[in-house]
């Protein structure tokens, strides 16, 4: 029972992590949390059982089609639910526009998906039991993400560019940063990872609309855990709210898990509003 | 019955027989076409009807935390779940010996209520998206547990809902008694809308730091909401239950929830009948259009878009004709000092406020640094300096927007609690800012009459009962108002809406609504920025007018022409430190402050 817990604990954790950062990635350029970052997740199954078991397409290129239809999702985002709200940010429209894009995407979904959970194909066909891919695949996804940001972030530019309008959105305008462009691109790539987050844990999870929910929530835990536009904060929160998760699943059953998870949420927010690697929060008066 | 509001602002409407009955006509249009309803004997609308009753009953809880307080609940379809199995379950006696079905109702509430506390708790501390988050996650773990809990709530199978006694077990009975639930619903909302309550809820959502200041107490006033939503929601879910007749889990999808909060967007924030329009729109359009019902989430999701982006004043903006009549053009504030004899009636306060050694960083910097400062009552204290000197900062230690690392704080002998903004009102310290904090959606009037909420003593059962105390008091706290606004010479617009007033013409609100309080020390941040000669002039007299009836004013401007005018004593301030500190003339004469400030 210890490797289960260990093993699902980590993929799961995984894959909260993923949406975690996905919450971050579009947070950073613009200060909007979104509620398409669960349903990109969600989008990243279904698309993906969509091109590789229903159009027949080779594992690779229905990853890439995947990627390349949730990238399209992240502009659309931006265009539609973002950009027209920036200019009144206090008054948090955005979690409304969001919200509504958001029931939108999952409303088509079931219509044109359906409302079951469908089949994910077996993408290489390795491992069984505890050691079977479905396990793993999350986590070296999750990996090659966090290592592929800290790559862009550290070492180029465009990524460079990102942190300049994630720091200070009007100095960056100031040095003549393309601070539209920039956020297009961070929603594509915010996008990009909520895809990867749903592809790769489509075995698990299954192509099934209302994952989108429900990785809205558990992915927004390890943001509030971590601080809101942590990346690292939420890697770790999602680790361990999926370790937590998973644990209790198998020693107290599905519905504790649940319960579990949510007093955690509560109380943490409670006790440290601004996360457990958050900063302070601005000045008021 | 002096139901309801119409329009944003319509919450005005609370006074006077002929604007109340105004207001009230709409809700009597609705409820008596709604009791005729049965009469063309088509059973299918009746059930229609009840359960926009049952919905309206939920929904007009969670409009005073949605619209009114500007929480976004997006998954109250869990308190009505809640709601629905505690009355199910203690009917039937699944666990406790069977109860009659009115009392596990009324238990159901009280479940509701106690629930409804709980998922609002982050929303204490936190805004927005968190608080959308844990009503989210309430929602997703309420169903799993109605789904894993089979020994009583029957798992998947479900389990059948409270029958009524007769009348009631009729469809027929059934419908009015859900009826009259959702009526008295309508008037115990609208009573808190139109209280000082109600104001406070939108003073939190729209203006929070200007609530405080005022001595609303966000906790305890958001707490006092998400218990009495979760009430009506719980019952809701009750007689939802018995509609039913039988429940499972799938009867409670997020799409409720969805439908509940997007009805009091498209109908409006702060308003009472345009959710409550959208409530029976959002109900009957997919019963109306049938081919439209798999699509009827869509629609709803796409109409919340348009409404967030193209017109989010919602119904209510539509049907708000009162504010688009014009406002006089070339209008002057005309203060009339003469009427603040009726205003400030409290005993000026004896001491003053002192200040000692206060030293504050913001980062590396010293905002202040180590400074000592008295205020007398009954005079004009001028705090001057160039930017960065820390003159808005003091205000701030005062006010207790910012705590001081070291040095006392004291007001009339007693220690002010350092970092307790909420504290000062309390004190008789009231206070403006640099920019105007103000609720634009909200009449002058209610603006204004945010800065007396502290005089009001009914309880909130005597609120939302509309007991007799209330009502003296709410008059009251509108005529002293009325007063407030005609002495600093507003009274002309009293009724129009806050966010159509000019940039001067707020200042001056800013001030009545600070006078609303009947302030020992009143505290202006730069009052005079953005006026015209003529109106700073006037505000200089006013300002004169206000010490002269005993209360204490700190002033700090950079006019350093009305600073000179009107004060009684004047601090100048630089990197932190006082620099020179005595009367006008005094100040005018000092060499340092000449060449550092004033220049010549």
């Amino acid at each position: 029972m210890f490797g289960s817990i260990i093993v699902s604990g980590l993929a799961m954790g995984a894959i909260y992590a993923l949406i975690g950062i996905t919450y971050n990635t579009m947070f950073a350029t613009s200060r909007v949390m979104s509620f398409t970052a669960g349903q990109l997740g969600m989008l990243g199954g279904v698309l993906g059982s969509l091109f590789i078991l229903k159009l027949g397409l080779p594992p690779w290129l229905g990853f890439i089609a995947t990627l390349a239809g949730c990238a399209v999702m992240g502009v659309v985002t931006e265009l539609v639910a973002v950009r027209p709200v920036l200019k009144s940010l206090d008054q948090h429209l955005y979690v409304l526009s969001t919200l509504a894009l958001a029931l939108m995407v999952q409303q088509v979904t079931a219509i044109g998906w359906g409302t079951e959970p469908q089949p994910f194909p077996r993408l290489f066909g390795l491992g069984s039991g505890i050691t079977d891919e479905k396990f793993w695949l999350p986590v070296i996804a999750c990996a090659l993400v966090v290592l592929g940001l800290e790559y862009l972030y550290r070492r180029t530019l465009v990524g460079m560019a990102f942190l300049a309008v994630a720091e200070d959105n009007f100095a960056a305008r100031a040095l003549g940063l393309p601070e539209r462009r920039l956020r297009v691109w961070s929603y594509v790539l915010a996008a990009v990872i909520g895809g990867i987050a749903g592809f790769a844990s489509g075995q698990l999870m299954l192509a099934f609309f209302a994952n989108g929910t429900l990785l809205n929530f558990y992915g927004f835990v390890p943001v509030a855990l971590g601080g809101l536009g942590n990346n690292r904060g939420a890697l770790v929160g999602g680790l361990a709210l999926g370790l937590f998760q998973q644990a209790a699943n198998f020693t107290v059953g599905g519905v504790f898990a649940s319960i579990a998870v949510f007093v955690l949420f509560i109380v943490v927010l409670l006790a440290v509003p601004q996360g457990l690697f958050g900063s302070s929060t601005a000045r008021r008066v | 019955m002096a139901a309801g509001a119409t329009g944003v602002t319509g919450v005005t409407g609370w006074v006077g027989g002929t604007r109340s009955w105004h207001a009230a006509w709409p809700f009597l249009a609705i409820f008596a076409l709604a009791a005729l309803l049965p009469i063309s004997g088509n059973t299918y609308w009746t059930v229609i009807a009840t359960r926009a009753a049952i919905y309206w009953i939920l929904v007009s809880g969670l409009n005073l935390v949605v619209g009114f307080a500007g929480q976004l609940a997006i998954g109250y379809v869990a308190l009505l779940t809640l709601g629905a199995y505690i009355t199910s379950v203690l009917a039937a006696g699944n666990v406790l010996p069977a109860l009659p079905p009115f009392v596990a109702l009324a238990c159901a509430g009280v479940g509701g209520g106690v629930f409804g506390l709980i998922v609002g708790l982050p929303a204490l501390r936190l805004r927005t998206f968190y608080f959308a988050m844990a009503t989210l996650g309430f929602a997703t773990i309420v169903t799993q547990i109605a789904l894993a809990w089979q020994d009583v709530t029957g798992g998947g199978i479900g389990l059948t809902g409270p029958a009524l006694p007769a009348p009631f077990d009729s469809e027929m009975g059934l419908y009015y008694l859900c009826l009259a639930i959702a009526g008295v619903c309508t008037l115990l909302t609208s009573n808190v809308a139109r209280s000082r309550y109600g104001r406070g809820l939108i003073a939190v959502r729209d203006a929070e730091v200007a609530a405080e200041a005022s001595g609303i107490s966000k906790v305890r006033l958001l707490s006092l909401i998400f218990v009495f939503a979760g009430v009506l929601a719980a019952v809701a879910g009750g007689l939802f239950a018995s509609l039913q007749t039988y429940i499972t889990p799938d009867a409670f999808t997020f799409d409720l929830s969805v439908l509940f909060f997007i009805s009091i967007l498209i109908g409006g924030r702060g308003s009472i009948l345009g959710p409550l329009l959208g409530t029976l729109i959002l109900t009957v359009l997919p019963e109306i259009a049938a081919p439209l019902a798999a699509w009827s989430n869509f629609l709803y999701a796409l109409m919340l878009l348009v409404i967030v982006l193209v017109a989010p004043g919602g119904i209510a903006a539509l049907l708000d004709f009162r504010n688009r009549r014009p406002l006089p053009a070339n209008r002057a504030i005309v203060p009339n000092p003469t009427l603040l004899g009726q205003l400030l009636t409290a005993a000026p306060a004896r001491g003053g406020i002192v200040l000692e050694n206060i030293v504050l960083s913001f980062g590396g910097v010293r905002a202040i640094d180590g400074l000592s400062l008295s205020i007398a009552p009954g005079q004009v204290h001028g705090l001057i300096g160039p930017n960065g000197s820390g003159k808005t900062t003091t205000l701030n230690v005062i006010s207790g927007y910012c705590t001081p690392e070291a040095g006392s704080l004291a007001l009339d002998g007693a220690p002010l609690a350092p970092g307790k903004p909420l504290q000062r009102a309390p004190r008789g310290i009231a206070r403006t800012y640099q920019t105007p904090r103000i609720i634009g959606e909200a009449s002058v009037l209610q603006n204004v009459m945010i800065g007396g909420t502290l005089q009001g003593h009914a309880s909130f059962i005597e609120t939302l009962l509309r007991l007799p105390r209330h009502g003296r008091e709410e008059s009251a706290l509108h005529d002293s108002a009325r007063t407030a606004l005609q002495v600093v010479g507003l009274g002309s617009v009293a009724d129009a809406r806050a966010d159509r007033l000019q940039h001067s013409e707020l200042r001056f609100l800013e001030i009545a609504r600070a006078l609303m309080l009947r302030p020992a020390f009143l505290l202006l941040d730069e009052p005079a920025a953005g006026l015209a000669a003529e109106e700073i002039r006037r505000l200089g007299d006013l300002i004169r007018h206000i010490s002269r009836q005993g209360t204490g004013v700190l002033l700090v401007e950079h006019h350093a022409d009305l600073i000179f005018d009107i004060c009684d004593h004047v601090t100048v301030l630089n990197l932190g430190r006082v620099l020179a500190d005595g009367t006008p003339a005094q100040v005018r004469e000092h060499k340092e402050v000449v060449s550092a400030y004033l220049g010549g």
